[in-house]
């Protein structure tokens, strides 16, 4: 080995990410492929399963064939469809009688405040969890952390709204039981028990996770060395310890955040928000298709970009990644 | 007072073991002397190093006394041992890749020391750093200090090693086994950086490794180390002119000699003693050609000075025997210096 | 420093031996089968009709007739608990049943053959892996209706990424294996080795992981069933219960959604306390 060292990687990142890029696209593709054609999945022909369960006038009919282009091939259906979405039109509820990108857009906030709120309570109690747990391992304090994360881990955020509104709302009357409030504080107050109930289980997974990884990197020779250059611990596991475990959180943040809108549905509807968590549940249950089609595109594009953004991260907490190549 | 003072150490790891991976372990180090202590992986040198630094496995039990200079690093308060470490002691450890954080830059592991414990300003430690650097034989110090580790070499790594664990003008350098990780030309570099720089500054050394050869190339004295005890210690060129402990003698029978004449290399028979295993007497015994059950088995031997060796002790009952009489029982090859 | 400390040599059978003084264990192992049975033996355990209403009775605490009171139709939530564990018990074990034998199929497929194969293979998984489960179940029943098949099917293949992955990277780990070169130079044809001999050595892990899937999947479609979406009334369903017990919740009485909340949150930390162990014991033993 020459004395001049192993040598950096020459730009290959710069390829790599056009390369990954290029996947998310064809991801993207597929999937978008995947939710227009599933109209066509259905028994009977497209414009019945459309209109079940109500009954339009021949305009109204006309109107939503026209929206899905149903008298044209299949594949300019779908590029029709796609360049629609491109432009952020999503065709028409046949619910509300409403554009479905304006009816989404005006549930957009209340989920967003939501996951938002919920996103810090879980970075903040789990991260933490995960840290006291890891640092004070086999005492008790960390059998408590096992314990309590374990249940976290169980508690289904349905159940969790159930207790939480029977406890804080109607026994204690601390919190209101349904409703997003008007205005900031208000809403904030309104979004507590929400953002709590859909908090636990992922709470319970950032938390093992990082206590995980904080073991791993505390068994490592480099905290022993740092220890025995006579600095003190807590100064160790600060610049030693704490980033070097950041991997795996990263690795699972796109998880978390598709975890969170998904299971938003479920507590929005608990709690009686006007998110798009419930708007989805209500478009399946009133058989809107537009509507659903659009979330559920929606969701998975979400998803897919975050993943995407989250490896291209990889690099800026770990010098010996280059982009695209993080373990998944 | 002797640098370093180790008397009767013992450690015993928690869980499942039945003997303690150290058992009463005698062993000095004088400023400006180069100690070696041989031994194979398993028999508790590296327990040792990093006993003189406190740094003992978590859950272990220690006994006996580690003094360095008049501090006693096992009754020593948090604060003193901190200074014991950033002032009198240093370690360059054998994996150079695992011991430096990968997350960060060689300028950051080699300033930090320096930084954080005496308050230094990042520019005066920068500037020690490149001095460093360039004492361990780097060619481009400024540009290796904002390089990450794994941009440099194993070898280019230990000098990173080296020269922080120098950055602190330590008394005594502990180095466990500092060339291992690295390939052989590679050792003779680094092998010499080390014995330039300890005759520079007149530090006391610590030198442990696995290679008698590799010990006798370096040190003044050396202890031989079995399954946790000390089984012989002698001025480096006695003990290779007249090893007396059956080990060492096996030792040195197995070890090839690139210059003399090619002879038959003679392993050690059996397997090194396990944690699981606790024999009453000798612990070598059950690998031993000269062993007899009374008092090999039954009797643990304690370090007996060697008649006619002055400063050559031997844990064995059965090494005061002569050299013509090691020869007939097979232990020592027939010509063998 | 390496120490030499032996690992007693353990079979199959004798890591259950090894489980030994673990309380925690054993007791969850207890409430898994105790809630099997239930499930089984509902219809001769349960006190009451589930479905037999009696309004004059609704919403009522408590009390020796019934342990666990009523909802708000008079129906003895003890006994909808018990008929409810059926449905809540079946659909996350047809998930992983599904999701565990298609995923190994897939994922030893990809590993063995390589190539083209693995290729496209691992294409589809990434775009599987982009559809969370409760959205392709939500996706799924906006299509097929609402009920449990669809949702089981969905989930399965929602699931089944995980499982793929999994035994795929293995099987590529072991086919550098010695002992899989030694059994093809005896002229043993590749699918037989793939799969008589390659496939068991890894499938403890496989399986140790995938039945963690239980716990994630009875949590979905009970979800599911809350929203609606699931199991239908008037059939006793956890998650349905927990929905259709909120309006007695508001009036002070909230029992019968409390009771189907817990006897989820049981279940899932039994499963996975039980389950994590075994996986424990594994990992360890093939170290």
């Amino acid at each position: 080995m020459s004395l001049d060292g192993a040598g950096v990687a020459p730009p290959r990142t710069a390829t790599f990410v056009v390369w990954r890029l290029l996947g998310l696209m064809l991801t993207l593709l597929v999937t978008s492929f995947l939710v227009f054609a599933s109209l066509y999945v259905v028994p009977g022909s497209p414009i019945d399963f459309l209109i079940q369960g109500r009954s339009p006038s021949p305009a109204t009919i006309a109107a939503i064939k026209k929206q899905y282009g149903l008298d044209q091939p299949f594949l300019v259906q779908y590029v029709h469809w796609l360049a629609g979405v491109l432009h952020g039109n999503f065709g028409r509820s046949l619910e509300y009688r409403e554009n479905v990108s304006t009816l989404i857009a005006s549930r957009l906030p209340t989920t967003f405040s939501l996951v938002l709120l919920s996103a810090v309570i879980i970075l903040v109690v789990g991260l933490g969890a995960g840290i006291l747990g890891a640092l004070r391992a086999g005492r008790s304090s960390d059998k408590a952390v096992l314990v309590v994360v374990t249940f976290f881990a169980a508690i289904p955020s349905f159940a969790a709204a159930i207790v939480l509104i029977s406890f804080f709302s109607v026994r204690l009357g601390l919190f209101p039981t349904f409703g997003a409030g008007q205005g900031p504080v208000d809403r904030l107050y309104h979004l507590t028990l929400p953002a709590i109930a859909l908090s636990l289980t992922f709470i319970a997974l950032v938390a093992r996770i990082t206590r995980s990884s904080m073991l791993d990197v505390l068994s490592r020779e480099h905290v022993e060395v740092a220890l025995s250059r006579g600095l003190a611990r807590r100064t160790v596991v600060r610049r030693h310890v704490l980033r070097n475990a950041g991997g795996p959180i990263l690795t699972i943040s796109g998880l978390l955040v598709a975890g969170l809108l998904v299971s938003s549905a479920v507590v929005e509807t608990a709690f009686g928000l006007d998110g798009i968590g419930s708007l989805l549940v209500a478009s399946v249950d009133k058989l809107d298709f537009p509507v659903v089609q659009a979330l559920v595109l929606l969701v998975v594009a979400a998803f897919v970009i975050i993943n995407f953004v989250v490896d291209l991260a990889y690099p800026l907490i770990d010098p010996r990644v280059k982009a695209g190549d993080a373990a998944r | 007072m002797a640098l370093l003072s180790i008397y009767g150490l013992s450690v015993r790891l928690p869980g499942r073991a039945r003997r303690p991976i150290l058992d009463g372990v005698d062993l000095t180090v004088e400023a400006g002397e180069i100690v070696g202590l041989v031994g194979e992986s398993g028999s508790g040198k590296s327990v040792t190093a990093r006993a003189v630094l406190g740094l003992t496995p978590s859950g272990s039990e220690v006994a006996g006394r580690v003094l360095v200079g008049n501090v006693d690093v096992g009754s020593a308060a948090p604060a003193q041992l901190r200074t014991l470490r950033s002032s009198t002691v240093s370690m360059v450890f054998q994996d150079p890749r695992a011991g430096i954080n990968p997350m960060r830059t060689v300028g950051d592991f080699m300033t930090e020391s320096l930084r954080l414990n005496r308050g230094w300003s990042k520019g005066a430690a920068t500037e020690r750093a490149v001095e460093l650097l360039a004492a361990v034989g780097m060619p481009d110090p400024p540009r290796h200090l904002r390089q990450h580790p794994h941009e440099l070499s194993g070898g280019m790594l230990q000098r990173v090693m080296i020269a922080a664990a120098l950055s602190t003008e330590p008394a005594l350098l502990l180095c466990d086994e500092p060339t291992t990780a690295l390939d052989v030309t590679t050792q003779a570099e680094i092998l010499a950086i080390l014995t330039r720089q300890q005759a520079q500054r007149g530090m006391g050394m610590l030198f442990i490794t696995h290679d008698l050869d590799l010990a006798s190339a370096v040190c003044t004295r050396v202890y031989v180390m079995y399954a946790g005890r000390v089984v012989e210690a002698a001025p480096a060129h006695r003990l290779f002119s007249e090893p007396r402990h059956p080990y060492t003698v096996g030792l040195l029978a197995s070890t090839p000699d690139i210059h003399g004449a090619q002879e038959r290399l003679v392993p050690i028979p059996g397997t090194p003693l396990g944690l699981l295993e606790d024999p009453p007497g000798c612990a070598f015994a059950a690998r031993c050609p000269l062993a007899v059950p009374d008092p090999c088995l039954s009797l643990r031997p304690g370090l007996e000075p060697v008649t006619g060796s002055a400063g050559h002790e031997v844990a064995c009952p059965r090494a005061q025997l002569s050299t013509g009489d090691l020869v007939r029982l097979g232990s020592l090859e027939e010509g063998r210096p | 420093m390496s120490v030499a400390i032996e690992t007693p040599r353990v079979g199959r059978l004798g890591a259950v031996r090894d489980f030994g003084g673990s309380w925690l264990f054993w007791t969850c192992v207890t409430i898994l089968i105790g809630f099997v049975l239930i499930a089984l033996f509902a219809p001769v355990l349960a006190p009451y009709d589930p479905n037999a209403t009696d309004l004059s009775n609704a919403l009522s605490g408590p009390s020796l007739q019934h342990l666990l009171g009523t909802d708000e139709s008079g129906r003895d939530t003890l006994s909808r608990v018990m008929f409810g564990a059926r449905t809540s018990l079946v659909g996350p074990l047809f998930v992983v049943v599904l999701s565990t034998v298609f995923g190994i199929v897939v994922g030893l497929l990809a590993g063995w053959r390589g190539g083209w194969v693995d290729l496209v293979l691992s294409r589809v998984l990434d775009i599987l892996f982009a559809f969370p489960g409760l959205l392709l179940a939500i996706l799924v029943v906006a299509l097929f209706g609402k009920g449990m098949t669809a949702p089981v099917v969905a989930m399965s293949v929602a699931y089944l990424p995980f499982v793929a992955r999994l035994t795929r990277s293995l099987v590529v780990q072991g086919k550098t294996q010695p002992y899989v070169a030694a059994y093809r130079v005896q002229g043993f044809g590749p699918t037989y080795t793939a799969t008589r001999r390659l496939l068991p050595n890894v499938s403890s892990t496989v399986l140790a992981q995938s039945t963690l899937n239980f716990g994630y999947a009875l949590l979905d479609l009970a979800a599911l069933s809350f929203l609606g979406l699931g199991v239908q009334p008037p059939t006793p369903d956890w998650g349905a219960m927990v929905e259709q017990g909120r309006g007695a919740v508001l009036s002070g009485q909230p029992m019968s959604a409390i009771a189907p909340a817990v006897a989820i949150v049981v279940v899932v930390v039994a499963f996975n306390v039980v389950g994590e162990e075994i996986g424990d014991r594994i990992a360890r033993r093939e170290r």
